[in-house]
């Protein structure tokens, strides 16, 4: 590939950092923004271990969350001791503090591999979380630790008090990390990591010890979600013991199998798309959990690669330019396949309807510009009806999607020969 | 109307938007999904009831009150977001209660973004978060407070206290985090200044929600010989924590802070303990005046449940009166009218907001939940018991000193 | 003194058989099928809903034998047409499966029950005392949840052990491949197994619900307890289970009554110095103890007590 092909995914990437708040100007989808840029550092420090290294961990916000505390503490510091360091580097102190504490917990975690390391990731996670109530000076208790950005030292004259600064901020060391963490993945080591993770046997056959090859993958996811949880410091200006628990640790881990562990920018996408429905999706229904856990099932039920692993299927058809004879197969199908999700989604918000609101609110619910009673049986029966026949629909058009895609192989293996 | 009001929301929120200027919005932030979300929507409730009362009464100035609700899902940098969504969608005025972890994320967001966009300021008006820190050291001007913190509460609690003279030994047991940490170092700060005679035989901390089997805690209260047992734990567990002492035959007088909450009176029912069971509330709904009784009346015909929050109405009212007098719905000029407001309250007596640090003071009552008297109208939960009057404390016994040092606008 | 040791032993053992019958159907899953089985405090929830339900229409009893096989063939049903479909991906997709199940479950029990706590209350034939001890008393129904998790024990251990279904299943714990290749059909043991499982924690919900808070989030609230009970006790290795549940319940209740803290034991420098952890005592820690206690099995004897195989 030429220099500029290479390149050419980096440049597109800045260029989107950079021009996106123009186009979605609010202040809300601005620190929308941010909050997926903050999500993709971590979900990439997470892939360092799951997709990798092959490590499962349970409580990876642990050090996303102790790192966001050290930072705010940190802010809190330059601020009254005049210390003379601008808001810019506090990422750096961030992610030694991850650094940090996955030494001290990877030195115990990484001894073993699989279910066991899983284990202990999740009894070090409740661990953590716990002492967060009880130790309050560095915790601050229930309430957290806050601080005030616009305090610390002008850095080029920016107080970074506006939410576009503070955008830009985290647009630019998010940039960096998603470089270092992708050359990381070009290094000797970051290959290693992926040989640990296939056959850890053959892996010490060649000479490395897996032991250390997963601690120092370790210390560096340590690290890199360290410098996240100080961008999310710095972007809230509080830091609470939410960060630390297992829900965030939940919350990450969704991010990066639903995006596919198996490539690089899968857990970017998965970022973007779980930030994006946790912030918009509990405006539009009260049964946005239900939807998540359905998409969690889904994707693993279904495309165990994620989103990412559904794309990256495509590949070989797109390299042999045969992509056009998948449309029409794709286009059939979509029709049902809409069918059965807009079906599903009409049942799902029946059934909350009924269940939630129709005992103290009235049985009538807008359904994309419909009035309908969600007690009424017509509705139901409906509801149903769509659903059902979006199934038969698949179950007829299948066969034409497979058989598109053997198609689009065979011609390939034809040609090949 | 969610889904479509939403729908445009968004589409707007993310484009930017221009005010509405014929409604005045009040953003509801509170857990309206997950485990609060019970408490969340009740109150939700609460006040698009009396938003419905304003605006069937003309308004305000002209204009609709509607209230927007933002489900922040009990995490304080979710509400973060949330609160960014209203002020976008031209909401000026916050309002919160559940968790002082929230209450004080937002105090702060209010406070910088009012110091970050001068003359766009926004109100955050906090109905249940008592955390005594919002009124004193981490106090700020946009913060109004309309429930007692839970310093005034032990204080009113404690004076009710001191002319029992049955009451000789007390035991503490509170949840290991800031709100119970204030209430047991209160609790003996105050208990030893009225009633210093008071031997406090225990004073336990438990971690937050994690306890299921509070039996070994019983134990340790048997054993101590405490008849009187003060514990500001809420939700399950002072449900957990009740059962347990009925099923060891624990026979003391229980002062708490909610176990009026959700699934509170179910738990105290089913325990049998009857009027054994005290909380501190700013009314009592089977012996306040007419007029609240009615208003509770229809409330429960309309949307089901109790009136969890009489203190939303005196938001809500006060609100109304501060609009109507600045004859505007800046956040800066009804601000300025609220603070120092004196107010009928809504289940009696005068209630005032006090400048010094906008903590709004009314007489306290203790309740204490079991069988109805003849002629109360009300009971908890479907389960028949209901609460009566034990005691009222007046709202000028109730007031405290204050560190609030506020720093105002010019 | 000896009223608290006593008081606190008994209840420690309680709340150790109640872990218990948690763990038992959750170590057989695991153990047989290698599936950390997130959403088995679900079902145990589900149990406790559906005894509920059961309990207020028709009866207690009724509920007692109905609902852990509701919840039972729910488990089979699930691992039929959803774990089996997920197995051939390996570990890890199980895991985030039951992981997104538990999520799913906990939804729909709050979208047919409410949020609020149920009122489930004890049966009035076991609504008595027990017995009387230094003046305190002991409900009859805590007994009742003790001679019940007793009984479980005993039935599943006389079933591994004398069945031919139980030695095929004995020996799927330690050597599942080579089971397979004796042609055993091992889907449908699975099956079994998670169904019954499945059903062993129903029936724990349905008699632990009156006596705890039967609420949405009872899962959340006892499900990573169970999995250090499993891991300490060991894989493939029932009566680990038992031994490692009484042991956490009686270090947990144990715990709660000792109040002495660092300060207390090495002077008031030495706590000024560790700052907050210097005066925070054993009792406020007692919750998180078994997670220490689970980070230590793990670091020294990763096979757990009992155990006989890692994963």
């Amino acid at each position: 590939m030429t220099m500029l092909n290479r390149a050419l995914p980096w440049i597109l990437l800045a260029l989107g950092f950079a021009l996106l708040p123009k186009a979605l100007s609010s202040n809300t989808a601005i620190t929308m923004l941010a909050m997926m840029s903050i999500n993709i550092v971590f979900a990439l420090s997470y892939n360092m271990l799951l997709g990798q290294t092959g490590l499962l961990s349970f409580g990876h916000a642990v050090y996303y969350g102790l790192a966001g505390f050290f930072a705010i503490h940190a802010m809190n510091y330059v601020v009254r001791d005049k210390l003379g360091v601008p808001l810019p580097f506090i990422p750096i102190v961030g992610g030694l503090a991850g650094l940090f504490f996955a030494f001290i917990f990877g030195w115990v975690s990484t001894k073993r591999a699989g279910t066991v390391f899983s284990m202990i990731s999740l009894g070090l996670g409740e661990l953590v979380a716990a002492s967060s109530l009880i130790l309050r000076t560095f915790f601050g208790g229930e309430e957290g630790v806050t601080a005030n950005r616009t305090k610390l030292p002008a850095f080029f004259g920016y107080k970074f008090g506006p939410q576009i600064e503070v955008y830009y901020l985290i647009a630019v060391w998010t940039f960096i990390c998603i470089l270092l963490m992708y050359l990381l993945t070009r290094t000797p080591f970051g290959r290693m990591c992926n040989a640990v993770r296939e056959n850890p046997e053959r892996a010490e056959f060649v000479g490395y010890s897996t032991q250390r090859v997963r601690f120092i993958a370790f210390c560096l996811a340590g690290f890199f979600a360290g410098v996240a949880g100080a961008l999310a410091a710095i972007n809230f200006e509080i830091m609470n013991a939410h960060s630390i628990g297992a829900a965030q640790s939940g919350a990450v881990l969704l991010m990066t199998y639903a995006g596919g562990a198996g490539y690089f920018f899968g857990p970017i996408i998965g970022a973007i798309i779980i930030t994006w429905l946790q912030i918009t999706l509990s405006d539009v229904t009260g049964a946005w959990m239900l939807y998540f856990g359905l998409l969690f099932i889904l994707v693993v039920m279904f495309s165990p690669g994620g989103i990412a692993g559904w794309i990256m299927m495509h590949e070989p058809v797109w390299r042999a330019r045969r992509i056009v004879r998948l449309i029409p197969a794709y286009a059939l199908a979509a029709i049902p396949m809409a069918l059965v999700i807009g079906g599903a989604i009409f049942i799902i918000e029946l059934a909350h309807h009924q269940l939630v609101k129709a005992a103290t609110e009235s049985p009538a619910m807008h359904f994309f510009g419909m009035t309908l009673q969600s007690n009424a049986i017509g509705t139901w029966l409906g509801a149903l009806a769509v659903f059902g026949a979006g199934v038969a629909g698949l179950k007829l058009v299948w066969p034409k999607v497979s058989d598109a895609w053997g198609a689009a192989l065979l011609d390939d293996a034809k040609e090949a020969r | 109307m969610r889904a479509k009001l939403a729908a445009a929301a968004v589409a707007f929120a993310l484009m930017g938007s221009t005010a509405y200027a014929q409604t005045i919005k009040i953003g509801y932030i509170d857990p309206l999904s997950g485990g609060g979300a019970s408490v969340g929507e009740g109150g939700l409730k609460t006040f698009q009831y009396l938003a419905e009362q304003i605006n069937a009464a003309g308004g305000l100035n002209g204009k609709k009150v509607e209230i927007i609700g933002f489900d922040n899902k009990t995490n304080p940098q979710e509400t973060l977001v949330q609160a960014q969504k209203a002020i976008d969608q031209g909401v000026r005025f916050l309002t919160q209660g559940n968790g002082s972890s929230v209450a004080a994320a937002l105090s702060d967001f209010v406070q910088k973004y009012n110091d970050r966009n001068p003359g766009k300021e926004v109100l955050y008006f906090n109905y249940a978060a008592v955390d005594p820190v919002l009124t004193n050291d981490k106090c700020n001007y946009w913060h109004f407070r309309w429930d007692a913190n839970s310093d005034i509460k032990m204080s009113a609690l404690t004076t009710f206290m001191k002319p029992r003279s049955n009451i000789k030994k007390v035991y503490l047991i509170n949840q290991d985090y800031s709100f119970g940490q204030s209430v047991r170092t209160q609790a003996r700060a105050m208990l030893k200044e009225k009633r210093s005679d008071i031997e406090i035989v225990g004073d336990e901390l438990h971690p937050l929600l994690k306890i299921t089997d509070f039996a070994p805690y019983v134990a340790k209260i048997k054993a101590s010989g405490a008849d009187t047992v003060v514990t500001g734990n809420w939700g399950q567990d002072i449900a957990l924590l009740l059962k347990a002492a009925a099923d060891a035959g624990l026979q003391v007088d229980w002062f708490t802070y909610y176990a009026g909450g959700a699934g509170g009176p179910t738990a105290i029912k089913q325990t049998g303990l009857n009027h054994r069971v005290f909380a501190i509330q700013e009314g009592v709904n089977n012996s306040a005046p007419a007029e609240a009784q009615k208003f509770e009346t229809d409330f429960r015909a309309k949307s089901g449940i109790g009136l969890w929050y009489p203190r939303a109405v005196n938001e809500m009212r006060m609100f109304a009166k501060a609009v109507t007098e600045a004859k505007s719905d800046e956040p800066k000029a009804v601000a300025a009218k609220l603070e120092g407001m004196k107010f009928d309250v809504f289940d009696g007596g005068e209630g005032v907001m006090r400048k010094d640090d906008h903590q709004f003071f009314q007489d306290m009552y203790i309740a204490s939940f079991g069988a109805l008297d003849a002629g109360a109208k009300f009971d908890e939960e479907g389960t028949g018991w209901g609460w009566k009057e034990a005691g009222r404390v007046k709202a000028a016994d109730t007031v405290l000193p204050t560190t609030c040092k506020m720093e105002r606008p010019n | 003194m000896l009223e608290l040791i006593t008081f606190s032993t008994l209840n420690g053992v309680l709340y150790g058989m109640l872990l218990f019958m948690m763990a038992s159907g959750l170590t057989l899953i695991f153990s047989m099928m290698g599936v950390l089985n997130f959403a088995h405090a679900s079902f145990y929830m589900l149990g406790a809903y559906f005894g509920f339900e059961i309990s207020r229409r028709i009866g207690f009893w009724p509920g007692f034998f109905i609902a852990p096989l509701v919840v039972g063939a729910i488990g089979a049903v699930v691992e039929r047409y959803g774990l089996r479909q997920v197995h051939r991906f390996g570990h890890v997709p199980e895991l985030l499966f039951t992981f997104g199940l538990a999520f799913v479950i906990e939804e729909l029990v709050q979208m047919f029950w409410g949020k609020l706590p149920a009122d489930y209350r004890v049966p009035p034939s076991l609504d008595f005392i027990a017995f009387r001890l230094f003046d305190t008393t002991y409900p009859a129904y805590r007994m009742f949840m003790f001679l019940t998790a007793v009984a479980m024990f005993v039935f599943l251990l006389a079933i591994l052990t004398r069945t031919r279904v139980g030695l095929i299943i004995q020996a799927s714990l330690t050597h599942p491949n080579m089971v397979a290749m004796l042609g055993h059909d091992v889907p449908k043991i699975f099956m079994l197994v998670f169904g019954v499982g499945a059903a062993l924690a129903g029936l724990a919900g349905v008699i632990a619900g009156p006596a705890l808070v039967t609420q949405p989030s009872m899962a959340a609230l006892l499900g990573p307890i169970l999995f250090v009970v499993i891991v300490v006790g060991g894989l493939g290795s029932l009566s680990g289970a038992f031994v490692a549940s009484i042991l956490i319940g009686l270090v947990q209740t144990f715990a709660v009554a000792i109040n002495a803290s660092l300060t207390d034991v090495f002077g008031p420098s030495v706590g000024a110095a560790l700052g907050d952890l210097g005066t925070v005592t054993v009792a406020q820690i007692a919750p998180i103890i078994p997670y220490v206690l689970l980070v230590l099995i793990l670091i020294f004897r990763p096979t757990g007590l009992f155990g006989t195989r890692e994963s």
